[in-house]
This record gives structure tokens, sequence and C-alpha cells, in this order.
């Protein structure tokens, strides 16, 4: 088991080099210098070589490529162009908001998509499955910020019951301030005792959330109806039928115990989905959260910001991926045994 | 295949009637068939685009900006007065441009790899599937869009960085195939007789990868579909004035609270779409490749 980890940790510094050195050539390597971009309206040639040189960027490439694995080693992921301050404290600052809006997906996306999919599995072929089928079939076929605009336009436009973007009313920020203790409001605004400040950030929550969840639903359901409708054609659970076990108990003690590997799997999938889903989603409803704010770096060319979020994105959806290859071995006691 | 191979298209058939099993085929396969006709439509709609427009889609007219939709504009008029139906025709064009390119050259480059890694084993694989691993560790969406912006914004560009971070995918369905075949002993007896490794891997190895990978390209077609629409979106894919179901959602933000036919045709533009070509997918998988029906 501490080989396997060993092994594993390895390989993790192996992928983040690459991680590393993919974005090292999408920032260096190809066209468009962020110099200009940085100095604004036409710089003379003596602003642009001074800028070039302040940066490091007339140096060699592998002296570059040094440099940047150095920094990076070292936590420094250097100053954003557009808000001037060190990208490392940005992504501190709006961390949380994405935090809290993938792990509340994530949490609903197991919670409804698990017992979907077995519902379905369990009802193979009966009405109940094919409707669950096809919504998970239709469900795939929207692209986020379409479900995103959709909600936006029932609930903010005709029936007035949500916000239309944002994390919180500004008035209602204003007259109810509470202290930042974990960054995620709905535990702040709770923690401050504030129901009209909890409030205010609950509702904010509810159309993002529930984008994300919309868009992710339909693999996890599928995935797992898939898998469970393949577990229960299996001898043991026969058995388990014959026997006169409770239905309750076959189905979720011993079918679905046998569908956890690859339910983990797709799982950590879903979670990479949902970082990237964020990015869309943080977009159409102006959160602040990182997803929002790399999109910004990217498409304004600072490069500095898009590069430092890049990294700790993957970095965080290798390290998650990685502790889902560990539970493996909680979970099956064939591989412990190993 | 000369000589006294029995001919089986000579044998007279003596099973049903080619219409009962046309009929059976039908039966089981409803959803495949309504999605290939649909898919077969938004083909259509594509290529005949400059016959069925009724307006240029990139007309500017302020005169009839905002129109609800209505006879002389069946879909509405965006936020510049041009004519949503016909954007939507042209749009059409676009994504089906896009998912082709993306599966091409997804294709193009994972191929080769899996056959490879397949094929030598060894260091070589470890080295292929290392490389392909780092491009899976990155969220999906992340990578196309720091690709995008790093090859500057577009809709070429931005199929492009879909299929450079997707192809890591068809390497791996490929290795796995070829693996599985170079277990079979007629590979150690090809190559007994003296049939060069490249021979073994195009006649041997690639067709019997062919299954997986053909399901997997139909589905990923409309994955392309969506996630170059998404790259759209956030300002990154398609530029004014090409007609693209993404970009014009994009532009409706502004006002689409009020005025749902600017994002709402569009909209529905992409789910038939993307709904016709996953359900063809579907019907490929349960006809090529019925064991990886769980799709994990």
């Amino acid at each position: 088991m501490r080989r396997e980890i060993l092994q594993r940790l390895v390989l993790l510094v192996v992928t983040l080099l690459g991680v590393l050195t993919i974005t090292f050539l999408l920032t260096h390597v190809l066209p468009g210098s962020p110099v200009e971009i940085m100095l604004g309206h036409q710089p003379t040639a003596d602003q642009i070589e001074a800028a070039r040189h302040r940066l490091g960027l007339d140096l060699p490439l592998w002296d570059q490529y040094a440099r940047y694995l150095w920094a990076i080693g070292h936590g420094e992921l250097g100053q954003s162009f557009l808000t001037n301050r060190p990208v490392l404290a940005d992504i501190r600052e709006r961390l949380m908001a994405t935090v809290e809006l993938t792990v509340l997906a994530m949490m609903l996306v197991i919670l409804l998509g698990v017992p979907i999919g077995v519902l379905s599995a369990v009802r193979a072929n009966a009405p109940t499955d094919h409707v669950v089928r096809s919504l998970t079939v239709a469900g795939v076929a929207l692209p986020g910020f379409m479900v995103a605009m959709l909600l936006q336009m029932v609930f903010y436009g005709r029936l007035q019951w949500l916000p239309l973007q944002g994390r919180m009313t500004s008035a209602v920020l204003l007259d109810h301030p509470f202290p930042p203790a974990t960054g995620l409001f709905l535990v702040d605004t709770l923690l401050a005792g504030d129901l009209t400040a909890f409030a205010d950030a609950a509702r904010h929550l509810v159309l993002p959330v529930a984008t994300l969840t919309l868009a992710n639903l339909p693999l996890v359901a599928r995935t797992t109806r898939n898998l469970m409708a393949e577990v229960l054609t299996e001898d043991h659970i026969r058995t388990a039928f014959a026997y006169g076990l409770k239905r309750r108990d076959i189905y979720f003690r011993y079918a679905l115990k046998a569908t956890l590997i690859p339910l983990l799997t797709v799982i950590g999938l879903t979670f990479g989905y949902l970082l990237g889903g964020a990015v869309v989603a943080e977009y159409v409803f102006d959160w602040p959260g990182i997803g929002g704010y790399v999109v910004r770096a990217i498409t304004q060319s600072d490069y500095p910001a898009a590069v430092g979020v890049t990294v700790f994105l993957a970095s965080a959806y290798v390290t998650i991926n990685l502790v889902i290859d560990l539970l493996y071995h909680v979970v099956d006691p064939r591989l412990r045994a190993s | 295949m000369t000589g006294d191979v029995v001919s089986l298209a000579a044998t007279p058939r003596t099973g049903p009637s080619i219409r009962a099993r046309a009929a059976y085929f039908a039966a089981g396969n409803v959803l495949f068939l309504l999605g290939a006709a649909l898919l077969m439509t938004v083909v259509l709609a594509a290529f005949l685009a400059p016959v069925l427009a009724p307006y240029d889609p990139t007309a500017i007219n302020f005169v009839d900006r905002l129109q609800p939709p209505s006879l002389r504009h069946l879909m509405g008029t965006t936020e510049l007065g041009g004519d949503i139906f016909s954007q939507v025709l042209y749009g059409a064009r676009t994504s089906l441009f896009v998912g082709a390119l993306v599966v091409c050259v997804a294709l193009a480059l994972g191929v080769p790899m899996g056959l490879l890694a397949g094929y030598l084993g060894g260091a070589v694989d470890t080295g292929l599937m290392r490389i392909a691993d780092i491009f899976l560790a990155f969220p999906p969406l992340l990578l196309p869009i720091a690709i995008t912006a790093a090859l500057g914004t577009g809709i070429v560009n931005a199929a492009i960085a879909l299929a450079v971070s997707w192809f890591p995918w068809y390497a791996r369905i490929v290795r796995g195939a070829v693996m599985r075949v170079c277990a079979e002993l007629y590979v150690p007896a090809a190559r007994a007789m003296g049939v060069s490794s490249l021979r073994i891997m195009l006649r041997h190895c690639l067709p019997n990868a062919l299954g997986p990978v053909i399901v997997q390209g139909s589905l990923d077609f409309g994955y392309a579909i969506l996630a170059a629409a998404s790259l759209s979106f956030i300002g990154i894919g398609a530029q004014p004035p090409t007609p693209e179901w993404g970009l014009m959602a994009a532009m409706s933000r502004t006002h689409f609270i009020d005025d749902w036919w600017t994002v709402g045709f569009p909209g529905l533009a992409m789910f038939v779409t993307v709904l016709a070509v996953n359900l063809v997918g579907d019907g490929l998988r349960d006809l090529l490749d019925p064991k990886n029906e769980a799709g994990v």
C-alpha cells in the first residue's frame, strides 16, 4: 500500500511537470506578446524592450523555463496585469466562492444521480427507466451556458423568484456585514447568526448550483444505471433474492457496493467537469470565483493570472483524482490484500 | 479471393424478407432512426442554407431590430436587426464543420499514437501514455480555453484546441483494442510468417479498434459542437459576424430576459443537433460495441 502511494506520488509529480511544461509552451512559445497588452496604447520600442527585460522575456527559452519552474516551485505565480496584485492573492480571495459552488453541486449530483440511476436500473425497461434514460440523453445535449440562461429567463425574468447574478445583493452586504471566517458565505452568515444575509447568499446560489448540477447529473445517473443493471444480473444478487432479503438491502447494500469503483472514477471525472463547468457558469452568473477570473485573464491576455489559475486548477484536479485512486484501496478489499 | 470460396452473396436467403427485417430493425432502434432523421435534416439545412435562408445572415437592419418571431422573420431578429432564422441555418454549417474538424484532427493524432503504444508496448507505451495523461490532467474545457487563447481567437483555432485536448481519449481506446488483438494467436502467427509490423498494425490491429473509435467519435462530434459553442460564448471562439449558435447566445446576453427568441432558437438548434448526434452515437454503440454499454 505504501509502495503504491509512493508510486502514485512520483507519477503525480511527473504529470504536474508535464502540465507546467504545456502551460509554459502555450504562453511563451506561441505568438502573441503580453508586453504590448501590459503597456497599453502604442508603447515605444524602448518601452517594450525595457518591459521585456524586466519580465525576463529577452532571456533564452530554457532560462525562462528554469526561472518559471523555480518560481512556481516556490509558490510564486507572479503579478496579475489586470489587478496588479499577486496572482496567488487573487486566487485565495476567489477560491472559496468556487468551492462553495462546486461542492454544493457535487453533493447534489451524487445525492440525486446515484438514487436516480439505481431506480432506473431496478425498474429496467419499465416506464420509469425510459423516462430517466430519455432525460439523461436529452440532458447532455444542452450546453451549460444555455441551461444557465434558461434558468435566468424563467426564475428571474418570468417568476422573479431569484436574483439574476452575483453572490450577494450589495445592499444586503452593506447592511449585514459578517466576518469572513471560512469564505463560504453560507457558513459565514450562519456563524454570524445573520439569517437575512444567509437567505440572500442562498438565493444567489440556487441558479448557479442548479446549472452545474443539471449539466452533470445525466452522466452520473446514466453510469450508475448501467453499472447497476449489470450487477443485478449476477449470481450473488439472484442468491440474495432467493434468500428473501429485503429489496432495499439488496439494492443499496449489495448491488450498489459492487458498482463503487467504476462509479468513483466517474465521480472523479465529474469533479473535473464541474471545475470546467464552473468556468462557464461563473462567467454567466458573474460569480466572483476563479472560473470567471481565468476567463477574464485569458480573454484579456493577463497571462500570469491565466498561467497561475490554469496550473492551480490542473493541480487540484490531479490531486483529487489521486485521492480517488487511493480510495479504490479502501473500497476494494481485493486491492488491499495484494 | 478466387477459387472455391463459397460466395455468401450468391446463397439464396431463407430467412425473413428484407421488409420484415427492416421493420424488425426499426422497431428495436426507434431512437436511432429518429436521431438519424433529425441529423439528416440538420445536414440538409446546413447544405441548403444559401437557398433556404430568406436574408443575408450578416445583414444589419436597424429598422427591424429585436422583432419577435413573425411570418417575415420566422425566428425574430437580433439587436442589430439580423434575421435569426437565416443565422440559425448558417450556424448549422459552422457547427457541423467544427464537429467534423475536431473529430478528424483528434483521430489523426490519437489513432497513430494508440497503435504505436499498443503494438510496441514497453517504454514506448509508457512514454506515450504518460504524455496522454498530462493532457487529461487538465480539467475539461480549461485546456481548450488556454490553447485557444494561445493560438488566437477564432472558430478554427477553437476546434484545433478541442482536438488537441481530446486526442488522448482516442489514443487510449486504440491502445486498449490493439493490446487485446495482439494477445490473439493470429498476430504472432502473422509475424512468424514474416508479415511486416506496419502491415500487422494496419490490417489486424486497426480494424479491430475501429468499432469503439467510431462510437467515441460520433459522441465526441456532439460534445465538440457544445464545447466550441461554449468557447464562442465566452468570447474566444467564433467572432462576429460568423454565424455561430454559441456566439448568438453571447450576443443576446444584455437583453435575452425580455427577448427570449434571441437565445431560444440558437439554443433549440444546438439541442436538436446534439441530441440527434447522440442518438445516432448510442445506436452505433449498441450495434458495434455492445460490451461498452456502461460508458466507463
